[in-house]
């Protein structure tokens, strides 16, 4: 017992894990602000897609991202029962709608596969690896990619 | 002793500024003693300072800078053109050297050197060296560097007595903060023989006195052997409570008539506004009694304040979901609420409210080191400094300044032999100018050079593929390609512009602040670019308004009028746009929904209400919505932090239910909306 007597083991990480369509997804807590239920949002004209709007939190204003669109499923319709993920991700603070926040697991870094070679560019760009998990498989999502684009690409 | 430091570093500051100020108003206005004095003084107190930090650096070329000064003040240098321009190198010096030593970074040492030995041989030049005050020692921090003591007009290498008239007006002021003139002519009286008169001519008579003003004015003659310095010094717990005149008498005090002591002309102490005669004085700027703040305070201030008026907002509509009559006590208790919000807000915002002298100050700087580089002689002209605008917008402002002043001597002006042959004067102009306009701030940066080169700002558009070779552009479009990312006129990339940056980036910075900047320009005359900002980035009056369901909040500021319009009103004009007939003009209506996307086009405006709002270039537009909710103050929330910018939007705000509502930008709307070349081609790219 005494090699797994030190839980600070350096190389593990802790992740939220939450489902968006049929499939489980997670990012890593440290990037996690607060988890809440779905208000709705103000619509943003000229926006993506997959923005939603944006929410007062707490006197912020937080763009939220239909996770669902965003990774290229369809559309989610959002109802009192869909969760919303703040996240922040460097200096952006953003909302992540999801169906439901599943659990909190502890990985090892060595558990994270490389996201399987599958030729589509849209889970290239946003899976950062995969995780087995009681023959469930965990895609992890790489934050920065998933976000609107950042202010400065914006043309007047 | 970090606080003591840090609070000399502000006062240097404001020295610097008092140094810079000093020096325009001599280039200006010639070299009146009075502002000579004022400028030896701020050199000469930064000086003293530096020395009580062992700041040697700096000690040692202030006390360069200070021996000119000195030179200028007993006029054995005559001020030329050259002097002055030295003399504003080495005040950009001075607070270089001042903000080394702040920040601990290394000074720029051979700057000093040269710029010293230049300064030493202005003054050498003039006068048999020997006598120059250098000699009195270069400063060792052990004196604290009060040096110049030892550098008087010239009394204490020979004690003969001197004679000084004074001439002292005291405010009310002066009394409401405890001084009394007679302690001041006590010690007057100890540095020599001295003769007080009183003049009474302002004084009313009794039915007209207020026990509060005051009326009193002394004129003085002190035959001293101490230097006018001490005089000054004497004066110096009341500098700016009073207006004081001292001037070197040549002649022998004449006979005054005999004046009782002092002590009978003291005036009842008393508070109030400033005598006539004071005001009546040019140089009667008193300043008030200030304290220095931690601006983190003032942030935490406002940002409360903020929710203040949030809270506000949500109080009001709880108690009118309660359906509560209007004439309860509740009711009647939540006005007065707002009220006390709104002034509350409003005294909050003006503590964060500067004047833009400082920034323009600073820019007088730039212009100058691009002249030198460019080689073209600049003046540049700087207009309404008093102008006050939020803090943080002036701080944010630098760049973008910099970068069009930069601009305008590297590209808008021509060379001198070019301006000569346009029978302009040889020496370009830049007019720098700051004026509040319609709750707004303008800034305008114009020059008179030779004007945007159209035909070669469209070449260089379609050689970097910004525009189709064959896109017809007016000729304001043309000039806004300037603005375009990745545009950059000058072929070679030179030292001063070209850095990297272009008139891009100056726009998105303006924008960020939820402002505008716009370009005039005629050819051979000289281009003016013109910066529009909001006064604050807090909270602005808004009308609330409903927009296809969605609830949005137009600045009142842009509003002209609103009305709804009759339906013989509305003319379409050829296939899809609409104007209003308001008082006989065609105003075009730009409808919101359409343009934020979320209805179709339509050209039913009957049931819609339109709000008048006018541009800075008094450029009019009509802007359609739904229906009209409320007036209200709101609180500013930018998009930009966490997600960007979104056209015709200037920022988002929360209402009272917790609610996000948008609030437009009329002008960045009104423009989307009209299809040009330049327009549609930038809105492919998005």
């Amino acid at each position: 017992m005494s090699a797994s007597a030190d839980p600070a083991a350096s190389d593990n990480r802790e992740l939220v894990t939450f489902r968006v369509g049929e499939q489980d997804y997670c990012v890593d807590i440290m990037a996690i602000r607060e988890i809440r239920g779905w208000t709705p949002a103000t619509v943003l004209p000229h926006s993506p897609g997959y923005v939603l709007g944006v929410i007062n939190l707490r006197g912020s204003v937080v763009p939220i991202v239909d996770l669902a669109a965003r990774l290229g499923l369809p559309p989610a319709v959002p109802t009192p029962r869909h969760v919303i993920v703040i996240a922040v991700v460097g200096e952006q603070m953003v909302g992540l709608l999801v169906d439901a926040v599943s659990d909190i697991l502890s990985v090892n870094d060595a558990s994270i596969q490389d996201t399987p070679d599958v030729m589509a560019e849209t889970t290239k760009e946003f899976v950062e690896g995969v995780i087995s998990v009681d023959s469930r498989m965990l895609r992890l999502i790489a934050l920065g990619p998933v976000l609107p684009p950042p202010a400065t690409k914006a043309l007047a | 002793m970090a606080d003591i430091r840090a609070t000399f570093f502000q006062e240097c500051e404001e020295l610097l500024e008092q140094l810079r100020d000093g020096l325009e108003q001599i280039e200006g206005e010639g070299d009146c003693l009075e502002t000579v004095n004022a400028v030896f003084r701020a050199v000469h107190s930064i000086k003293g300072g530096g020395a009580a930090f062992g700041l040697d650096a700096l000690v040692r070329f202030a006390h360069q800078f200070e021996t000119v000064l000195d030179a200028m003040r007993a006029e054995r240098l005559t001020i030329t053109d050259d002097v002055i321009g030295l003399c504003y190198r080495a005040s950009d010096h001075l607070s270089d050297l001042v903000a080394a030593e702040r920040d601990g970074t290394e000074p720029a040492h051979d700057t000093s050197e040269d710029l010293a030995k230049r300064l030493v041989a202005l003054v050498e030049g003039p006068v048999p060296p020997g006598t120059v005050p250098e000699t009195a020692g270069t400063p060792t921090p052990e004196t604290f560097g009060f040096v110049p003591l030892a550098i008087p007009i010239g009394p204490t290498a020979d004690p003969q007595d001197t004679t000084f008239g004074i001439e002292f007006t005291p405010t009310a002021a002066l009394f409401t903060n405890g001084n009394d003139p007679v302690h001041l002519f006590r010690t007057l009286r100890e540095m020599g023989d001295l003769s007080v008169s009183v003049d009474t001519v302002s004084m009313p008579t009794l039915d007209a006195l207020d026990p509060h003003n005051s009326y009193l004015a002394w004129s003085l003659r002190l035959v001293t052997s101490e230097s006018e310095h001490a005089i000054h010094d004497v004066f110096e717990f009341v500098e700016g409570l009073c207006s004081l005149r001292v001037w070197l008498d040549a002649e022998p005090a004449p006979t005054v008539p005999d004046m009782p002591a002092p002590a009978e002309h003291v005036p009842p102490s008393d508070p109030g506004a400033a005598s006539p005669r004071e005001a009546a004085k040019p140089a009667g700027q008193s300043p008030k009694a200030t304290v220095r703040v931690d601006l983190d305070l003032v942030d935490r201030l406002i940002n409360l304040v903020g929710e203040l008026v949030i809270n506000q907002a949500v109080l009001a509509q709880c108690v009118a979901e309660a359906g509560l009559s209007t004439h309860t006590d509740i009711s009647a208790g939540l006005d007065e609420f707002k009220n006390l919000s709104r002034e509350v807000q409003e005294y909050v915002m003006s503590i964060r409210a500067q004047p833009v002298k400082p920034l323009f100050q600073r820019m007088g700087r730039i212009v100058r080191e691009a002249s030198d580089i460019s080689g073209k002689s600049v003046r540049l002209v700087t207009v309404g400094e008093t102008t006050e605008v939020d803090k943080t917008v002036i701080e944010r402002l630098v760049d973008p300044l910099t970068h069009i002043l930069r601009n305008a001597v590297d590209h808008g002006l021509e060379v001198p032999e070019t301006r000569e042959a346009a029978g302009k004067p040889p020496q370009g102009t830049i007019t720098l100018s700051a004026a509040h306009r319609s709750g707004r701030v303008l800034i305008e940066i114009a020059d008179d050079g030779a004007g945007i080169n159209r035909p070669k700002v469209r070449e260089i558009a379609i050689t970097k593929g910004l525009i189709p070779p064959d896109a017809v552009l007016s000729e304001a479009e043309t000039d806004k390609l300037l603005f375009q990312p990745g545009f950059s006129t000058n072929a070679v990339v030179t030292d001063l512009s070209g850095r990297g940056v272009g008139m891009d980036v100056v726009k998105s910075a303006i924008q960020a602040l939820g402002g505008r900047v716009g370009i005039q320009s005629a050819p051979g005359k000289g281009t003016t670019f013109s910066i529009s900002l909001p006064l604050t980035l807090a909270v602005l009056d808004g009308m609330v308004v409903d927009v296809a369901g969605q609830t949005m909040v137009v600045p009142i500021t842009a509003i002209v009028e609103t009305m709804r319009p009759r339906l013989e009103d509305i003319h379409a004009l050829a296939g899809d746009g609409s104007v209003v007939s308001v008082r006989d003009t065609f105003v075009p209506i730009v409808d919101l929904g359409t343009v934020f996307g979320h209805r179709h086009p339509s050209k039913d405006f009957s049931d819609r209400v339109l709000l008048l709002v006018e541009t800075d270039q008094n450029d009019r537009w009509a802007l359609a919505v739904d229906s009209i909710h409320d007036q209200r103050q709101v609180v500013i929330k930018g998009l930009e932090a966490n997600y960007g910018h979104v056209p015709g939007v200037a920022a988002a705000t929360i209402l009272g239910d917790g609610k996000i509502a948008l609030i437009i930008d009329p002008e960045e709307t009104a423009v989307r909306a009209r299809p040009t070349a330049i327009q549609s081609f930038v809105l492919d790219e998005v």
